[in-house]
């Protein structure tokens, strides 16, 4: 189904009032078409509606006196040329109907009436357009408002350290909601305006953290991003099995991964390596049998693209001694 | 090349995102493992593979690819469509094998990541 815009909201929601022309110039019956040609031009208006006594009772426009001209009767009242019985729109109703008058009659205007049935204003495809355009940049402004606050968020709320931390449960084994929270952190970062070069390292490094705790933990752990003013943290945190040996665990194409998880198409090894690349510093510590904490740091300011190198950053691994024949 | 004229042209179906086909078609990345696309797959990239689970469509989504094409008519699982559904990224199925739909698509002029 194809997604209805903006400006197709709008037309129902925006009242004719709201857009309409109020002080309407009008002519009365006794006006002569040579006068009405003088009020047309002044005002360079091409119809008006014609008033009796406060009662709308017809309406005229520049082809009725081009009509006049060609038929010689200038000096005519605007009563003998003029369109009565006009056409109206009532000030309450939505502009979705003026649309539909003005696809429907072959009129350039219509005149718009209270409840009463009193004049107070008129309507042209031009008001239309321009109410539309008027409300979509008081729309776009707040927009644009609502964006500037979001994205300075860090020079708005001023404190010693000030950061925003965004905490995920991962569930181990949980391939039908993996790939979530980091999809959830790439929005945040946009959301904030960080640079897409930058959102792209950081949902890497969140995703491949994320499925290494879906993958390879006994009972799931944490998936956390903490942004702060010069540098994206991302942090996972397990409650084990803890990994054997980090170094090789570093190695592309090492894996530990089970056949079935392969067939999956994870477990290829590329996991730690991936966010080595996407990071400007790394750290790894993971006590066997215990737990695992890996933390990743982008850095947002120019630190980050002056040092970092192709294959990464500042790696620091911190794994006690262990025998090889654990693994 | 835009993603509708590269469905036209290999007759892929077209499972999810009809309405995003009009994205340019940057290049190709052929895997069936999630981190070798994750770490090489760029922005607008069209990527082939046989897996039709629903981590496909997170891969796809974190990393803006234009589309996935899954080859020799696996069938993409009902999470995966309804994910990619809702995230607005094509799923593009085919009775071809991958290094045919590559042969194709390169004969199109779709470039690999090493070669752009």
């Amino acid at each position: 189904m194809p997604k209805i815009t903006r400006v197709q909201e709008l037309v129902y929601e925006i009242k004719i009032e709201e857009v309409m022309t109020r002080n309407v110039i009008t002519v009365t019956p006794q006006t002569s078409m040579a006068e009405l040609r003088e009020i047309l031009r002044t005002h360079r208006i091409s119809g008006t509606p014609v008033v009796k006594d406060g009662e709308l009772i017809g309406i005229i426009s520049v082809e009725d006196l081009i009509k006049a001209l060609a038929g010689g009767e200038i000096e005519a009242t605007v009563e003998k040329r003029m369109t009565t019985d006009p056409v109206t729109l009532c000030a309450d109703e939505p502009i979705i109907i003026a649309v539909n008058h003005f696809a429907r009659y072959d009129f350039g205007r219509f005149p718009v009436v209270d409840r009463e049935g009193k004049l107070i204003g008129i309507l042209t495809r031009g008001d239309i357009i321009e109410g539309l355009l008027k409300k979509l940049e008081v729309e776009y402004h707040e927009e644009e408002i609502r964006r500037y606050r979001v994205s300075h968020i860090f020079e708005d709320i001023v404190s010693d350290r000030t950061s925003l931390v965004l905490r995920y449960d991962v569930i181990t084994h949980d391939f039908d909601h993996a790939g979530e929270a980091s999809s959830k952190i790439k929005r945040a970062l946009n959301r904030l305006g960080a640079p897409p070069e930058i959102v792209r390292r950081a949902a890497i490094a969140a995703y491949e953290a994320e499925m290494n705790i879906i993958l390879h933990t006994d009972e799931g752990g944490e998936l956390v991003a903490e942004i702060q003013p010069g540098q994206i943290i991302i942090r996972a945190v397990d409650t084990g099995p803890g990994i054997p040996d980090v170094e090789q665990a570093m190695q592309p194409g090492f894996s530990t991964a089970p056949e079935w998880i392969r067939e999956l198409g994870f477990g290829a090894g590329m996991g730690l390596s991936n966010i080595q690349r996407c990071a400007d510093e790394m750290h790894l510590e993971s006590p066997l049998g215990k737990w695992t904490s890996l933390e990743v740091v982008i850095y947002l300011d120019q630190r980050g693209l002056c040092s970092r190198s192709e294959s990464g950053g500042v790696i620091q691994v911190q794994a006690p001694q262990r025998r090889r024949s654990e693994t | 090349m835009k993603l509708r004229e590269l469905c036209r042209q290999l007759s892929l179906e077209v499972r999810t995102a009809p309405e995003k086909l009009d994205m340019e078609v940057t290049g190709g990345y052929a895997t069936d493992l999630l981190s070798h696309a994750m770490a090489k797959a760029q922005a607008g990239n069209v990527w082939i593979t046989l897996q039709g689970h629903p981590n496909i469509v997170a891969v796809a989504s974190l990393l803006n690819l234009a589309g996935v094409i899954i080859t020799e008519g696996m069938a993409p699982e009902p999470a995966t469509l309804e994910k990619a559904k809702e995230q607005g990224i094509p799923i593009l199925t085919t009775p071809l094998t991958t290094f045919t739909v590559v042969g194709k698509l390169s004969a199109l002029g779709v470039r690999g990541v090493d070669e752009t």
